[in-house]
This record gives C-alpha cells, structure tokens and sequence, in this order.
C-alpha cells in the first residue's frame, strides 16, 4: 500500500485523481451509510472521535515516545468543559467556536500539570502515574457533586447543547440539494474536516524542528539533551499539545451524545486508544488512524454478524454475543501484535528499528 | 485511637494482599522488564476456581479449614496453568520486539480471561460461600478477625517462602542472575527461557492464593475483580521499586495501610467536604507524590541515565 502510494506520488496527475476519488468517496461514505441505517453514520462518527483522540495520543506516545495510560482524562476535561459551558447545568449557553479553545486550553493545562512533576519519570513509572492521573480525574467528576454540585456526579450532565453554527442546528434534518442532511450526517462532516486538521498538523509537525527534536529525545535522551534540545520545554510541549486535541475531541463528544458521565472515561478507554495507536503503528500518521477505524469497527462489526452467524451454524444461541465478541477481539489483539509486533502499519523509522534489532532478550535496556 | 488501631488492621490485611499479587508484578518486571497487566485476571480466575470448588464441597459435610484448603489447592495450578500459557503465547514471542508490543498482548490476554470467565460464572457478583465462621477478638478497643489473622499469616509466610526462594536457592540465584544480565546468565548456563516461565508461574500461584483470600475476606466474587486489583497491586510494585522484591511487600503493605486510614480519616480531617468515597484517590496520590520525589520507588535502585 505504502508502495503504491509513492508510485502515486511520482504521477501527478494520477496523483490528484486517486486523492479526488479518496475526497468523492468520504463526501458520500455517510450518505451510503445511512442506507444501512443511521446507528452506522453514528458509529462512524465515533471512530472519527477515536481516530482524533489516538492521533493526539500519538504526538506523546508516537513521536515523544512518553507512554501515557491516562490519557482519556484529558478527553474527559474537553468534555465536561463543553458540558458545563453549554448546559441548562449551570444555565450556560456559549456557542460551541468559543468553547472548544477553552476545553483545549484547560485539557492543555492539564497536560502541563501533569507532565511538569512527572519530567524525570520515564518508562513504565511514567505509565503508571498518568494512569493513576487519569483515575484521580474519573473519581473526582464522580464525586464532585458535593458539597458544591459541579460535575453532578455518577448521573452526568445531561441535555447539552448541539453545535449551532451560523443557525445551522446539528442535532435537526436539513434539506440541502435536495439530500436530507441527518444531525448525525452533518457531524461526520464536521468530524471529517477536523480529523483532516489535525492530520495536516500532525504531518507537519512529524517533519518540524519540534517533531525532530521528539523523535531524538524518544531515541535516547541523553544525547538530545546533548545536542541542545531542550528536553524539559519539549516534552512538557508533547504533553499539551496531545492534551489539546484530546481535549476538542472530548468536546465534540459532548455536543454530539448531549450527555456526560465519568461512566465514559474510564481506564478501559485509555487502554482502548493506547491499543489503537501501538495496534495500528505508533508514530506514523496513517497507522494510527488505520488502528483507531479497525478497533472501533471490528467490535461492531462483530456485534452484528455473530449472532446471526451462530444461529446458522447451531440454530440457536450457545454463547452470548457479547463474550464472542470480546474473545475474538482478545485473540486478534494477541495475535496482530505477535505477527507484526511494530503494528499494522509502522512507521518508517520504527520498520528500521525492528529490522536492525536481533530477537535476543532486552538486558536493562528502558 | 480505636478507630486509627481498627483502620490500621484493615490496612494491614489489605496491604498484606495487594503485596501478595505485587510479588508476581515485581519479579516479572525483574527479570524482563515487561508489565504482566494480565496479572490481576490470574487473581480472579483463582477466586473463580476457588468459588466452584467450595461451592461443590460445602455441601458433602468436610470440615471448613479441610474445604477452603482443598479449594486453594485446586486453584493454585490451574492459575500455574494460565500463568505459564500466558507466558508462551503472548509474551515470549515478542521478547525483542518494541516495547509496547507485549503491553497490546497483556491487554488481549485481560480481556480473553475476563470474558471466558463471565462465560464460566456468569456475569453477576457471586456470593463466596463463608464457610468458616467469622470470629472476632478485640485488641485495644478494635476488632480483628479470624480470617484477618489468616491473611496475614498466610501472606507473611508465603512472602518468606518467596524470599527463602529467592535468595537462598539455586534456582533464585538463577533468577537472580537472569534479571541481572540474561545473556551473561545464558552464558553461564542458565536455561533463560525456563527461568522466565518458572518466574510467571510463582506469581500465579501466588496471585491464586491472594484470589481466594480476597474472595473470603469481602464474601463477593465477580469477574471484574481483578483489574482493579491487580492496578492497585502494581502500584504498590512500583511504589517500593519495581522489580525490587522487599519493594514489593512494603509498598503493598504501605499502600494498604494509607489507603484505609484515609479512607477513615479524610471526613474528619476536611470537615466532610471529602468522604470515603476518595478512598481509591490515596493510591494514587501517594503513588505520584513518592515518584516525584524518588523516581525510582522506595526501595528500588537508582538507576543512572544510559548514555
């Protein structure tokens, strides 16, 4: 596929026409699926969701190198920003243009606070205390209905505002050229044009000064403090920029489900996205995304097609869907991993890492 | 005073338990430097294993003790069994491969353990049978249990079973030297690999006999039971250094031990702004709070930066 995808690139032409058709075929993608029924629009636009938040975690996993395991809270923090901001909560109304750079900016703070104490941890002491961050954020919007109510508690917020843009309501049916444009049509749009956003910056910032100086501290360290990078500035910097995107990601999902709770951001979530970026190929911008559609389709895909499956071949039902599904999505994370350990898709670097290395058992290594 | 002596109790039996499950975190992470998050489900399938077990010999009439005994006996090689499939399945195949890697596998090898379970036990909290009469005796105006006392004395043993094993036996030596340098190790004849298996098959076993503890001591097992444990655990790994085994023990003991006074403790002292029901918060602040001081755990080593 990478392959083709350079010969593309060497005919322009061809070039501009396979992006066309790639462009024709998104812009009709939610079209075709609502033929099957909305309920696929909708977890489309929910990958679309994931696809964001594993690209944000992949500025800090991918390209710093830092693995975070509690990076959901910062999805959290966008959401109940957006939550609290647009809600009859507090009788707040803010339109969703002013919101959304709050919720990154305070999801950045976040990223900040937890990345300035935790600058010398590295490895697998990092992991676990932004897990235990990520914990310490679910607890808290769990309980910080008293003694003054902010985040309601277990029940959530509820009855969120859309996004409303330039009387455009999202959650209402338009028609427009003659096409009923769904609520849940015109988020995937809007969806889509943000996940291009951020995919151009994350290439750009892959080929920066800054994505060169992450990539040298992911490498070793030491020697990228040696050479001048300031490590602390840029780690501190990967920190708040994945916070950020998870942070608008975390708004939309709150305008887009009209209702919160800490029930959604729990530490199963992290370890979802985190197996989205590893699954698909930590540090290149494709696998990433690749990853977070193939974790977020598979288990749906699954729930439709097992029940019917084992009613052909049974005639009826000897083991719940749910478990199937569960087990074959176990099996397939175990079994990716172990075939194509650097992931789906890895990264350029990361192939040349893989085929340099000998299959001999790390010493002390970090 | 007698709440801080009861809190100190619970703490304690608690504590004995999440450093019980954070011996297997540690030793693995000694000697690979790979995080088993599968761990905590080892602990669940032995409390799963123990519940069918009891549940199957209560009514035929054995006395309580010789019941629990054999069902801790059932339990301890079928989590040996999982421990070491684990092991050759989903982690031995990626020795080399990057980092993260192994941590994908844990995550699908959690998940397959914890559905194939609900499929066993069923997916609600299931009553573990309480056969041995709870007793208590009073100390200093608090209560302890006579189940609490088993924990902690079955946890204290095993804990110097383990370091007996650890460093006063051929086989810990190997262990030992294998976590040192396992390709010197190799060189000197050491099979690694085996070493290696045999290192996930402790943990098991100990994680099986902590599930069964755990399982008797709250009276519920359920088959998400041993996520949270086993998070709980390896904080209390990484708290006393991981890899480190004294480490471990402390941490586990320690972390216990904060966790129940400040679950006992936090009403009084902010004027009931915070509850109990923070309690899960203290881990993980006082986890962060050590970190930030001591990178490297209470009582691991301080390792330089590689250059």
């Amino acid at each position: 596929m990478l392959e083709a995808i350079a010969r593309l690139k060497r005919h322009r032409a061809a070039a501009w026409a396979g992006t066309a058709m790639v462009a024709l075929a998104l812009l009709a993608l939610p079209f075709a699926l609502a033929a099957a029924g909305t309920t696929w629009v909708r977890i489309t636009n929910l990958a679309l969701l994931y696809a964001l938040l594993a690209l944000g975690l992949n500025i800090v996993v991918g390209f710093a190198g830092l693995l975070d395991l509690g990076y959901i809270a910062f999805y959290a923090v966008g959401a109940y920003v957006y939550a609290l901001l647009a809600s009859p909560h507090f009788g707040v109304h803010w339109p969703f243009w002013a919101i959304l750079p709050i919720g990154a900016g305070v999801a950045a703070l976040f990223g900040v606070l937890i990345g300035a104490p935790t600058l010398k941890l590295r490895g697998d002491y990092l992991a676990i205390v932004t897990l235990g961050f990520g914990e310490i954020v679910r607890i808290f919007l769990n309980n910080l209905s008293q003694p003054v109510n902010i985040t309601n508690g277990p029940q959530g917020i509820a009855r969120i505002d859309p996004i409303r843009i330039d009387g455009v309501d999202f959650s209402r049916t338009d028609a427009f050229l003659g096409l009923a444009f769904s609520g849940p049509i015109k988020y995937y749009y809007l969806l889509l044009l943000v996940l291009l956003a951020v995919i151009f910056i994350c290439l750009r910032l892959e080929d920066s000064r800054i994505g060169r100086a992450w990539e040298a501290i992911r490498e070793d360290e030491v020697a990228a403090r040696a050479m001048g990078i300031d490590t602390t500035r840029l780690k501190l910097l990967a920190f708040a920029m994945g916070a950020s995107f998870g942070g608008v990601a975390g708004g939309m999902f709150s305008a887009i489900q009209g209702f919160v709770s800490p029930e959604s951001f729990v530490l199963v979530e992290s370890i979802m996205v985190v197996s989205m970026v590893v699954l698909g190929g930590m540090g290149n911008v494709w696998g990433v995304i690749l990853g977070a559609l193939l974790l977020s389709f598979v288990p749906e895909f699954l729930r439709f097609t097992v029940e019917p499956v084992q009613k052909q071949l049974f005639g009826r039902m000897l083991i719940e869907p749910e478990v199937i599904r569960m087990l074959i999505f176990g099996f397939a994370l175990v079994l990716v991993m172990v075939l194509r350990p650097g992931g789906l898709w890895p990264s350029a670097v990361r192939k040349r890492e893989l085929a340099a290395r000998d299959g001999s058992m790390g010493g002390r290594a970090p | 005073m007698d709440i801080f002596i009861q809190q100190l109790i619970n703490g304690l039996t608690l504590g004995a338990v999440y450093a019980v499950v954070a011996l297997g975190y540690t030793m693995v992470y000694g000697i690979i430097q790979l995080i088993n998050f599968a761990h905590g489900e080892v602990v669940m399938v032995g409390a799963m294993v123990a519940y069918s077990v009891v549940g199957a010999l209560a009514p035929a009439g054995l006395p309580p003790l010789v019941v629990v005994l054999v069902a801790t006996g059932c339990a301890i090689p079928v989590c040996m069994l999982i421990g070491y499939a684990m092991e050759r399945v989903a982690y031995r195949p990626l020795r080399g491969a990057p980092r993260l890697a192994p941590l994908i596998t844990a995550i699908g090898i959690s998940i397959i353990l914890q559905h194939l379970a609900m499929m066993i036990w069923s997916r609600n909290p299931l009553a573990f049978p309480q056969i041995i009469k709870v007793r208590s005796y009073a100390i200093g105006g608090a209560t302890i249990t006579n189940v609490q006392i088993a924990i902690l004395a079955i946890s204290v043993l095993m804990m110097a079973g383990l370091a007996v094993l650890v460093y006063r036996t051929r086989l810990g030596t190997a262990m030992r030297a294998t976590a040192h340098n396992p390709q010197v190790a190799g060189l000197m004849g050491i099979d690694t690999d085996r070493i290696v298996a045999v290192t996930f098959v402790i943990g098991a076993a100990l994680a099986a006999v902590a599930g069964v503890m755990v399982a008797s001591y709250y009276g519920i097992a359920h088959y998400t039971m041993g996520s949270q444990l086993g998070l709980k655990a390896f904080c209390a790994a990484v708290l006393g250094g991981i890899g480190n085994v004294p480490g471990a023990m402390l941490g586990g003991v320690l972390l216990g031990v904060v966790e129940a006074l400040g679950a006992g403790y936090i009403g009084d002292l902010t004027g009931n702004v915070f509850g109990s029901n923070y309690q899960d918060v203290f881990a993980f602040i006082v986890l962060i709070g050590v970190l930030v001081l001591r990178p490297s755990g209470l009582l691991g080593e301080r390792v330089a930066d590689r250059a």
